[in-house]
């Protein structure tokens, strides 16, 4: 039975934590907004279900993760993704030396990137894949909590980890150069 | 020892904390020696600590805060 207001009592210091892992997961601040009301109605219909409701985070987690997942199956959105296992950015980096003047050349990489960029970066990404890295290393959950908010075996989330590991450093060297990010750097050096 | 292809094949699963004792204390010999994977391990930190930093992206605007308060006050009335 819920009482009145506990169902608000309870969400509510957990928006913006699920509007913000939203937007990571769909790229798109409108889209986000959508994905968390849906989340918040599938929520308020299975509070019963919620065990632990002092820390209703991973079930709020698995229930955003399964709205996402949702939209995506109504919006038929293609995940097919290749990915170049042989890729390594640390060393493709070092070879194409896009700031000859550094020592911190791959530390000077990343800071081309910033909040918004790396939303667009993780976009690419398979969306398994991409909710799997959010979940790891952006709100740092353990592998068999990912495994049990995205309702998968402990071995898929590990091989979706090293697959989206994978993409996103092909990803952030595509990026970079389709968008010029190196072009600045490589100028100077003429 | 194994080689810098199996070592960077185990890195983020060495920094996930997902590998086997086994396979960790070999990781581990080999970082002892291997200046170049030392420096993949160190950027693999780097980019786990880039994707974790939060930014002005991923706040809730104030509209979408209210609309969302909205939705979420309707739903408590329901209970």
């Amino acid at each position: 039975m819920v009482r009145s207001g506990e169902f608000e009592t309870i969400v509510r210091p957990h928006l913006s934590y699920l509007y913000a892992l939203a937007v990571r997961m769909c790229g798109n601040r409108a889209v986000a907004e959508d994905v968390v009301q849906d989340a918040l109605l599938r929520a308020f219909r299975g509070l019963a279900k919620l065990r632990n409701r002092e820390r209703p985070r991973l079930w709020l987690t698995r229930i955003l993760t399964t709205s996402f997942h949702d939209r995506l199956r109504a919006e038929h959105t293609s995940d097919a993704v290749s990915v170049d296992e042989n890729f390594d950015l640390f060393d493709k980096i070092v070879e194409e030396d896009p700031f000859p003047y550094s020592d911190r050349v791959h530390l000077d990489f990343l800071e081309l990137f910033d909040d918004i960029k790396i939303i667009e970066v993780l976009q690419r990404l398979h969306p398994s894949h991409r909710v799997a890295l959010i979940l790891a290393y952006v709100y740092e959950y353990k592998t068999r909590e990912i495994a049990a908010i995205m309702n998968k075996p402990l071995g898929t989330v590990l091989a979706w980890l090293h697959r989206g590991r994978k993409q996103l450093e092909q990803d952030l060297w595509e990026y970079a150069n389709r968008n010029r990010l190196l072009t600045p750097q490589q100028e100077a050096q003429v | 020892m194994i080689n810098c292809k199996d070592a960077v094949s185990r890195l983020w699963a060495y920094l996930d904390r997902n590998l086997g004792r086994a396979q960790q204390e070999e990781l581990e010999e080999h970082l002892g020696l291997c200046r170049h994977c030392c420096g993949e391990l160190e950027f693999a930190k780097q980019i786990r600590d880039r994707l974790k930093q939060p930014g002005s992206a991923t706040e809730v605007p104030p509209e979408s805060r209210a609309k969302l308060e909205t939705f979420l006050k309707g739903l408590g009335e329901k209970s």
